[in-house]
């Protein structure tokens, strides 16, 4: 007899076979965590079914399994061997297996010797992710399919990571897109993600095989794996169990069950954990906080006896719409907190229809809204006023506590802190790339867990010995979580371990603090995860300071915009819709393209009864305003405008050039067009960048890692090849030009060395000719005779004379960009002084010009009313600055120096904007920060990755503006 | 007491007096070479002391005095620095920190400044910072790198790559458990027992030493069985550092593998080859060169008096010679690619390859730079021209998991096992 099991990280498989491999039993189910009941369990029933008195060939295998099989000592088979195995056996003529777990994802490659490939440290794409989903779109798995088989569109959804996700369907469950589709994208996006993590240049032909929990109960993913490979995948029979078939198989060892079993109970009640010490020593000690943050009241009024006047707040969250009505003093009448089930607007409607049916005493003066759902809300309902979060929070927390200096609100899935400086909100810290510590998080394990989360949270209140999880990613913490649980500790410790973990989320990777004087001593708390005491007490004792959580923590913004709307003025008459029209409310949505420009944007149009109407998905105001953006000041677009007449040359009688249009081309284009225009090449350049021509390069990138300018690279190259274009030119740079202002000046090691990933991944570049030798532009004198022994390798008839005179002009080419560059950005200095205009200087690399990397980030500032400015303008006009860091990255050099130079100019900030993954910029951000904040300035960052939030940029950049505004 | 000095650009200065008084703490990295290193600067005047600490407050300081963004050896070093000037063992007036800088291109050179902004954070303004670089970055009056100073520490890195590799390829055979692991001790201590003298130090004397201790490992009994062999490359700190990455050679061990870790003189010698690749590549000048490719000959006198060492006992595999090492990239990887690790990470997974290491861990941290390129940009290369090679790349970082990196290693092992047959 001979079992396999397969201990995965969220299920557990058992196969019970004959010594013939037929399959005597099969079972799949979920464990919860609970490892070594369940495999202690099934181990028993097995035994007591097939009457295994004494031995049988025992096989383990799963992530989940390794630990415990080594411990006991019994035998162990690494999971994607033993599928490998199974369907050696069992399909013999599979080419390619594509097997999705809990948190893994796998594609095995048979033909041509076996490779295997296995998601690394990411864990995107994977069951665990399509179970945040469905979370997040509030339906179960089965639903989410069947959603899925009724789509239209796809949209682009970042399925890299949960929480990059998360932040992409948000928007769009926000701006009103259907369920259907979006169900359909999240699946089209594990399937993209699962091709380009895992094929790594690897072509996926064949018969493929489609095995695990995902692709077995989901047709609909299937589907979007069959479309994106163009193939037609088979899921086998018993494919949930190839593991523990494959484990069964290299079963060859007899084990006594009944001494495994006893191994295995004892393992489960051994091993230790890392603690910390508990929450609350006492319940005295309990009883005494929550006596002292009971004290902070916001006051309250009755709303069936009150009548008259009265202001309306609401706060459309990522998760939850709350709304507030305040009567004359800043009283609240009433209020809701509700999670919005990926549509806040039914919400209102039946909160507002109900309020002015009930109390028809009451009427409503002044509205105002913000939070994610602000635009859609303001215009399905014609409330006054949209104020951006930050702004309504501040309102919000300076009435509680008018000194305040910190404000931190942890909402659902995202986290907002800021800091007070001189009345203004300043220093504003985001979760971008993170929401491991929000709410949400602790959701998603209580319902793991099988709780509701008050219930959960109270639970590690006076947990004894509550694990220390560290502070990791939502994703990761399964597995530590699991860890922990295998090692002993209890729900309570866990729970306040998560607790903990949250809050140290949110001071050192958040906010990134090292001591709470940093935060100023008058710290306002507020969202709903504060509600929960334990997080709140881990705060104050992370922090050695006592707080202020108002009893409304989780309805601060709405608070704070009621009472930013009792602030204004009050017109004649509240431009809220009334109850007739509440009444015969309708809310329609369209999806379609935009054609404006090459952003494509997709938009989401929402129709509301009349002639109310709202469009959500665009970046700029064009679609909405119709306006042209011609003399707009935006360098952005004025530098694309200065590269485009180097798209093109005269056809030459050397042949045509290939030069792909990405990364450091982006500045070093007009050197490289005239150097090969000089020599008699016709230079063709890649195209616009554009998301079909990513996906059509990503299936070759080795590192899933790197940042997404060097992953277009792939795409731009490959346009390159089917055009038809037989050399191609994209050198290796250790160097860049020495501007003079910077102790060395490197590219950094991804701008620098690209081009040898793109040589040794592309197999498309067989049969081509991609000149990628390192070149030193650096050296001029050098440079010609340098360049001319690479060319000739490919041109034996280039001369030296030649290359010497087309290098002379290239850098009279380069340098005649650069100043023009210059030029224009003077030119618009000057305008926008002259327009009293503030000027952002939105800085980051040459690169961030490409609309599919910068998001239209630009343009989202030109339409706010600020002139935009490039780094390099301004960088000249500093020179060398002092750094605290090696200042030795020509680009980066510029930053330093633009950063100081804003410092000297009242009307001028800077944005800086980051590739998600561009290590260097973990040193720059830093010392940009500094440079500005001795400067007395507000440094804003902006995160832009594949996908970018919109909204969090919105709000840094609102907020930016509102500070400078007051 | 001695004073603080501070230069014109408000770097405080390791003095003369300081020397005499302070402490120089050390970050751990590779634990063989770097006992010995630390004997041969004591040997130069300098109270060095390694940082022997391991455990999770560690990477607590880091988190809190560091980016987290940034890469993790930076966390792990900078966090071992402030764990242990928090921990009370030491002098807060007089002790005084020591940092490599190679002043490449990648985010490394910034290491040191990384860990000035962290001492600031934690209020330790006063405890100099000590750059050790090749590259004449940061003076300090206390500390001079000086040719005698280079030519001990070479010596250490030589004594150091032998050890490792004659315990590494005694150790998996051995037939008494721990045998090869007391040789380790025993010569460290006789080698810096011979530091302390002024010994040890000379061509020689190095030669002498060299072969006595090449005699003594092979006098080891050992059985030798098929085992998987493993090679483990990577960025620098990763790849040796225990605290980085997870007790990696620990676990191939348990799991009955023999381990191969390629040494560090060869990284020795990329990183002044470097120098002469890049005068070749884009020009420059000859007295510099004149002076590197003394530099890189003394190296490479001193890798082949390992080699030549090694290679008196049959039983051991000697390493191979930097130029053959060099001569395997030709083709695949340019030798401008000089950040990080550079191609010389290539390179070693081909010479592993070759010499039957097939099985490889490449050990980065997560988001490395440099190894975007030179490692896991290669591995497809790799292995169209080496179908044996089997190589598995592992992201190390502080929310990196065990149990998910110990995974993708096993089912690496598990390719070997199926291979292993075959290959006997």
């Amino acid at each position: 007899m001979k079992i396999g099991l397969d201990v995965g990280s969220t299920t557990i498989k058992c196969i019970v076979m004959d010594e013939s491999g037929n399959i005597l039993y099969r079972s799949y189910q979920r464990h919860y965590s609970k490892i070594t009941e369940k495999m202690t369990e099934l181990l028993e029933k097995v035994r007591r079914d097939f009457n295994l008195d004494e031995t049988a060939m025992l096989t383990v295998s799963g992530s989940a399994g390794m630990g415990i099989s080594q411990t006991c000592g019994l035998p162990f088979v690494q999971e994607v061997y033993a599928t490998h195995i199974a369907v050696d056996r069992l399909i013999p003529d599979a080419d390619v297996i594509i097997e999705l777990g809990g948190e893994d994802a796998k594609i095995l490659f048979l033909t041509n010797g076996l490779e295997v490939r296995m998601n690394g440290s990411c864990a995107g794409g994977t069951g665990a992710f399509i179970d945040q989903m469905a979370t997040l779109l509030n339906v179960s798995l089965e639903e989410m399919d069947q959603l899925a088989s009724k789509y239209e569109k796809i949209y682009t959804i970042a399925s890299r990571c949960g929480v990059f996700a998360k932040s992409d369907v948000q928007p769009l469950l926000n701006q009103g897109a259907r369920t259907t589709d979006i169900s359909a994208s999240i699946f089209a996006a594990v399937a993209n993600q699962t091709i380009a993590g895992l094929a790594q240049g690897q072509p996926i032909r064949g018969k493929v095989i489609y095995l695990g929990g995902p692709l077995t109960f989901l047709p609909q993913l299937r589907s979007s794996f069959d479309r994106a490979l163009k193939v037609e995948g088979i899921c086998p029979e018993n494919s949930l169990y190839y593991v523990a078939i494959g484990a069964a198989y290299c079963g060859a060892v007899q084990t006594n069950l009944g001494e495994a079993l006893q191994r295995i109970r004892k393992y489960g009640s051994t091993g230790s954990f890392l603690s910390i010490p508990p929450l609350f020593q006492s319940k005295e000690e309990y009883d005494a906080f929550r006596q002292r943050h009971s004290r902070c009241k916001a006051p309250r009024g009755d709303i069936a006896s009150y009548s008259g006047d009265v202001y309306l707040g609401v706060d459309a969250g990522s998760t939850t719409v709350k709304a507030v009505l305040l009567g004359k003093d800043a009283e609240i009448l009433d209020s809701i907190y509700q999670s919005n089930s990926g549509n806040p607007v039914p919400i209102i409607r039946d909160y507002l229809l109900n309020v002015f049916q009930t109390y028809p005493k009451l009427r409503i003066v002044k509205s105002a809204v913000t939070g994610y759902g602000e635009e859609l809300l303001k215009n399905a309902f014609g409330i006054d006023c949209g104020i951006v979060e930050t702004v309504a929070h501040f309102t919000a927390a300076k009435h509680f506590r008018p000194n305040v200096d910190f404000v931190i609100d942890i909402g659902g899935q995202d986290m907002k802190c800021f800091k007070i400086r001189n009345g203004t909100v300043d220093n504003i810290f985001l979760n971008e790339a993170c929401s491991s510590g929000c709410g949400s998080f602790l959701q998603t394990f209580a319902s793991t867990l099988g709780y509701e989360i008050p219930e959960f949270a109270k639970l590690g209140l006076f947990a004894e010995h509550p694990v220390d999880l560290g502070s990791r990613c939502t994703v990761f913490m399964n597995s530590q979580v699991k860890q922990a649980q295998k090692d002993g500790a209890t729900t309570k410790d866990i729970s306040a371990g998560l607790s903990v973990s949250v809050v140290k989320n949110a001071i050192y990777k958040v906010i990134r603090v090292s001591n709470a004087e940093e935060l100023g001593r008058n710290i306002v708390v507020q969202g709903g995860t504060f509600m929960n005491d334990a997080v709140l007490r881990v705060f104050e004792k992370e922090l050695g300071v006592e707080v202020t959580r108002p009893d409304i923590s989780g309805l601060m913004g709405a608070y704070g915009a009621a009472l930013y709307a009792m602030g204004k003025p009050a017109a004649a008459e509240s431009s809220l819709i009334g109850l007739e029209e509440l009444r015969n409310f309708k809310h329609e949505v369209k999806v379609t393209n935009c054609g404006l420009c090459s952003n494509h944007c997709r938009l989401t149009i929402n129709i509301f009864g009349k002639n109310r109407r709202f469009i959500g998905g665009n970046r700029c105001e064009r679609p909405v305003t119709k306006r042209n953006s011609k003399d707009e000041l935006n360098m952005v677009a004025c530098k694309m405008e200065l590269l485009a007449s180097y798209r093109t040359s005269q056809p030459g009688p050397r042949g045509k050039m290939g030069i792909p249009m990405g990364l450091n081309m982006y500045e070093l284009l007009p050197f490289w067009h005239r150097f090969f225009t000089a020599l008699g090449f016709e230079v063709v350049v890649s195209p616009l960048s554009n998301r079909e021509l990513y996906l059509n390069g990503q299936t070759t990138i080795p590192s899933d890692t790197v940042c997404f300018p060097a992953k277009l690279m792939h795409g731009h190259v490959q346009a390159l090849i089917d055009e038809g274009i037989q050399n191609i030119f994209y050198p290796c740079m250790s160097y860049n030009f020495d501007e003079g202002i910077s102790d060395n000046h490197y590219n950094c090691p991804v701008v620098a060395y690209y081009p040898e990933v793109i040589a040794a991944n592309m197999g498309s570049l067989d049969g081509h000719n991609l000149i990628h030798d390192y070149v030193g532009i650096h050296r001029k004198r050098d440079f010609p005779i340098k360049i001319h022994a690479i060319l000739q390798k490919s041109f034996p008839d280039i001369t030296v004379r030649e290359v010497k005179r087309a290098a002379k002009e290239a850098y009279a080419e380069y340098a005649h960009y650069m100043e023009s560059v210059r030029q224009k950005g003077d030119a618009m200095i000057q305008e926008a002084e002259r327009e009293h205009r503030p000027i952002i200087v939105l800085s980051g690399r040459p690169y961030h010009l490409d609309p599919e990397i910068n998001h239209g980030i630009d343009k989202l500032i030109v339409s706010l009313g600020a002139a935009v400015i490039t780094e390099d303008v301004v960088s000249r006009r500093e020179g060398r600055v002092h750094t605290d860091v090696l200042n030795q990255w020509t680009y980066h050099a510029r930053l330093y120096a633009a950063a100081k130079y804003v410092c000297s100019r009242p009307d001028m900030n800077l944005v800086q904007l980051v590739s998600f993954g561009c290590g260097v910029d973990a040193i720059t951000t830093d010392e940009v920060r500094r440079i500005l904040e001795d400067g007395n300035k507000i440094y804003t960052q902006i995160k832009i990755d594949e996908i970018t939030n919109l909204g969090a940029v919105k709000i840094r950049l609102r907020s930016l503006f509102a500070a400078l505004e007051s | 007491m001695a004073k603080l000095k501070y230069n014109k650009q408000g770097r405080l200065l390791f003095t003369k007096e300081m020397k005499k008084e302070y402490t120089i703490l050390c970050p751990m990295m590779a634990p063989i070479h770097f006992r010995l290193i630390v004997n041969v600067m004591k040997n130069c005047g300098y109270h060095f002391e390694l940082l022997n600490t391991t455990g999770p407050s560690i990477v607590q300081e880091g988190l809190k005095y560091v980016h987290n963004d940034t890469c993790y050896p930076a966390l792990l070093v900078i966090g071992q620095f402030i764990d242990a000037l928090h921990s009370g063992k030491y002098d807060l007036n007089k002790t005084a920190l020591v940092i490599t800088q190679t002043g490449g291109g990648c985010r490394a050179s910034n290491y040191i400044h990384l860990l000035r902004k962290a001492l600031k954070k934690a209020g330790l303004e006063q405890i100099p910072v000590i750059s050790l670089n090749l590259s004449f970055l940061e003076r300090n009056p206390g500390f001079q790198i000086t040719l005698p100073m280079i030519r001990k520490f070479v010596a250490g890195l030589v004594y150091g790559d032998a050890l490792m590799l004659l315990h590494n390829q005694t150790e998996a055979y051995e037939v008494n458990k721990g045998e090869s692991e007391k040789k380790v001790e025993k010569w460290i201590s006789e080698l810096s027992e011979q530091f302390n003298h002024g010994r040890g130090l000379s061509l020689k004397q190095q030669t002498e030493n060299l072969n006595r201790m090449v005699h003594d490992f092979a006098s080891v009994p050992i059985h030798k069985v098929p085992k998987v062999k493993v090679g483990i490359v990577g960025e620098i700190y990763v790849k040796y550092a225990a605290l980085g990455n997870n007790h990696l050679e620990d676990f191939l061990r348990a799991q009955d593998c023999e381990v191969n870790v390629p040494g560090i003189m060869g990284f020795a010698l990329f990183k002044v080859d470097n120098r002469l690749d890049d005068i070749r590549l884009y020009g420059g000048n000859p007295v510099k060169r004149f002076f590197v490719q003394k530099l890189m000959n003394y190296l490479l006198k001193m890798q082949n008096i390992l080699i030549q060492a090694v290679k008196a006992e049959p039983r051991y595999l000697a390493p191979t010679p930097y130029a053959h090492t060099k001569s395997l990239v030709k083709g695949i990887i340019g030798y401008g690619d000089k950040m990080g690790e550079g191609w010389l990470l290539t390179a070693e997974m081909l010479e592993l390859t070759e010499q039957g290491y097939e099985n490889i861990v490449c050990a980065q941290p997560f988001g490395c730079l440099p190894n975007h390129i030179c490692g896991k940009g290669m591995i497809h290369k790799i292995r169209a021209v080496d179908g044996r090679s089997n190589i598995v790349p592992i992201d190390y970082d502080p929310s990196a998991t065990r149990v998910n990196q110990e995974n993708r290693i096993k089912l690496m092992l598990a390719v070997a096992k199926e291979k292993l047959p075959q290959k006997e």
